[in-house]
């Protein structure tokens, strides 16, 4: 455990000390706080419930585009500057390597997720809102988060190059995004398999969007986090044998 | 302390190591000579737990290192040809963590940290960004992370490519106090590095140990016929009359000088230099000079014994045919340097 926490450290502090952890944050943040702007504070009169459903809806865009973002240099710039020699050389085990830098990207993530919660609150100057409601929403952002960091992850550890990386990231995230779109044409039983893996409709929509928390979304976001991680160790570990 | 037998390693199809073994023992300075991809990095990534063999076994002080390659790495320092460095942290920062991610405690890491920065002189930069420094200060950043944590057997990959004259003769001292406290194996295709450095040499080629033994053991195997290069004056026909009576003489050349001045370069089977000289004297002939080919200098050990197209390949004998065959098959790689290949197929994974 202390070996993928001292991954964590190097590749957090690699995060605050660049510009790039920077820029990511702030063009997410903007794009957050400008669709809740455009969305959330119109003229028109709605209810606060309604408003926080818009900000979770346009924050679950925000959050997966930010974990790609986040994750496509993990392993593959380690690769392309040569540094993974000091990982490959060192004695930590390859899910202590991931793990830590699975949790290092997980953690800017969650940070950058928290630093919206100036918007919820807005909404309580002229409105009411429901703490249950921020509450589910928030978890279930950071349970796509994670599912989408852990993502990002494995295809970081795919090629040597960030762009690749985050092109594979995108692909694998968009295609279990628009899932329920396939299921509709799909034959039985395919249609309930690709039903089950939309990451937004079937776990986030009707939920966590809606103030509502329901254990097996959870349990599928963990699920899609630990899958994904676990490929991620393999992939990593195969580079001592090919 | 190392134990190698049979070790082949391949990337994808390509053999880039093949059924080499050999022993190393503790606190010796051990040099791997060879030309580009001749398999010197791919052994050493062996050696350091990066690779696995493909076929064979490397044993660690008894342990093989397919049981236990983790803990095994806790007491080996590796450092590749480009030095992995966080180009955004501080030196000592860089030290510290390399040193935990080693398995040192914090404690531990702060005791030893002094002594390295004071090993690999990186006092006076030892608050600064990587990122800023030198070449020759980054090389040294590089051995100061592959000691830290005290290793049994220090694995540098050549450690001198890219530094000045004067750092690589600090980079000498630098190798060379590392003897004391542990085994450290180098690779260079430099040959004056590796004579002046290393207690031992082996020397690979095309994916083979093709010689090993100290740099005078290795000149020793260089059984080479004398070559004598004579300057005469007189008739030239007269000296080739002599030189084709004379018994020992396998081949001469003669070239024209000035006037009645000619160059003669004679290879003999055996050392019967006087007795060539006395007869061509005896034949009215007038010697004005006569020098030796210099033999037995571990470049052209080195040059036999990887057959570099130098002309120099055909004076070695015990050369087996095969290692010609791997130098003609190495050529018809698409890359000259196998061990760029290796990174890359390895980095495509």
């Amino acid at each position: 455990m202390r070996g993928m926490l001292l991954v964590t450290k190097r590749e957090l502090g690699s995060y605050f000390n660049s510009i790039w952890g920077y820029i990511v944050a702030a063009v997410i943040l903007m794009i957050d706080g400008l669709f809740f702007n455009a969305f959330s504070m119109t003229e028109e009169a709605r209810y606060s419930f309604e408003v926080l459903r818009d900000f979770f809806y346009f924050s679950f865009g925000t959050t997966t585009i930010a974990a790609i973002l986040l994750t496509m240099r993990l392993v593959a710039e380690e690769k392309q500057t040569n540094t993974i020699v000091l990982l490959d050389a060192s004695p930590l085990a390859d899910w202590q390597i991931i793990g830590g830098k699975y949790l290092s990207a997980f953690t800017f993530l969650a940070i950058l997720i928290l630093a919206t919660f100036y918007m919820p609150l807005l909404v309580m100057v002229n409105g009411k809102v429901s703490m249950g409601h921020i509450f589910a929403g928030y978890l279930g952002l950071m349970l796509v988060g994670s599912s989408t960091t852990a993502i990002g992850t494995f295809a970081s550890t795919l090629s040597r190059s960030q762009l690749v990386s985050a092109v594979i990231g995108g692909v694998i995230t968009v295609f279990l995004l628009i899932s329920w779109l396939l299921a509709k044409v799909a034959e039985p039983p395919l249609d309930d398999v690709l039903s089950y893996m939309s990451l937004f409709d079937k776990h986030f929509r009707t939920t966590f969007m809606e103030g509502r928390i329901n254990t097996k979304d959870v349990v599928f976001y963990l699920s899609v986090s630990f899958a994904f991680l676990t490929m991620a160790t393999r992939f990593f570990a195969a580079r001592r044998w090919k | 302390m190392i134990e190698v037998r049979g070790l082949t390693r391949y990337y994808g199809d390509f053999p880039a190591v093949r059924d080499v073994s050999f022993n190393i023992g503790e606190n010796v300075i051990v040099g791997f000579l060879g030309l580009n991809g001749a398999g010197k990095s791919t052994v050493l990534k062996v050696l350091g737990g990066l690779l696995m063999p493909s076929a064979g076994t490397v044993k660690f002080q008894g342990i093989d290192a397919l049981d236990a390659p983790d803990s095994l790495r806790k007491k080996i320092g590796y450092l590749p040809e480009d030095p992995p460095l966080y180009k955004e942290m501080r030196v000592q920062e860089f030290l510290t963590w390399c040193g935990e991610i080693k398995g040192m405690d914090s404690a531990s890491v702060s005791k030893r940290l002094p002594k390295v920065i004071e090993l690999c002189d990186l006092k006076s930069v030892q608050d600064r960004i990587i990122g800023e420094l030198s070449h020759g200060f980054k090389k040294r950043v590089g051995i100061a992370q592959a000691i830290i944590h005290q290793p049994d057997l220090v694995i540098l990959d050549e450690p001198i490519s890219g530094l000045d004259p004067v750092q690589i003769v600090e980079m000498r001292k630098v190798l060379k106090s590392l003897k004391s406290e542990c085994t450290v194996l180098i690779s260079s295709h430099i040959l004056s590095e590796i004579s002046q450095t290393c207690d031992r040499i082996l020397v690979l080629h095309g994916g083979q140990i093709v010689a090993e033994g100290s740099e005078k053991e290795l000149s020793d195997k260089l059984s080479r016929a004398p070559r004598v290069e004579l300057v005469l004056r007189g008739d030239q026909d007269a000296a080739q009359k002599v030189a084709d009576a004379f018994e020992s003489v396998t081949s001469v050349k003669f070239t024209a000088l000035q006037g009645d001045l000619f160059r003669a370069v004679v290879n003999l089977e055996s050392d019967d230099r006087e007795e060539l000289v006395a007869q061509l004297i005896g034949a009215g002939l007038g010697l004005r000079a006569m020098s030796e080919d210099q033999s037995g200098e571990l470049e052209d050990v080195f040059l036999g014994l990887t057959n570099a197209p130098d002309g120099t390949a055909g004076r070695l004998e015990a050369k087996p045919a095969k290692e010609s065959e791997a130098v003609e098959d190495e050529a018809s790689e698409p890359t000259d340097d196998a061990d760029t290949a290796e990174s890359d197929e390895e980095d495509e994974s």
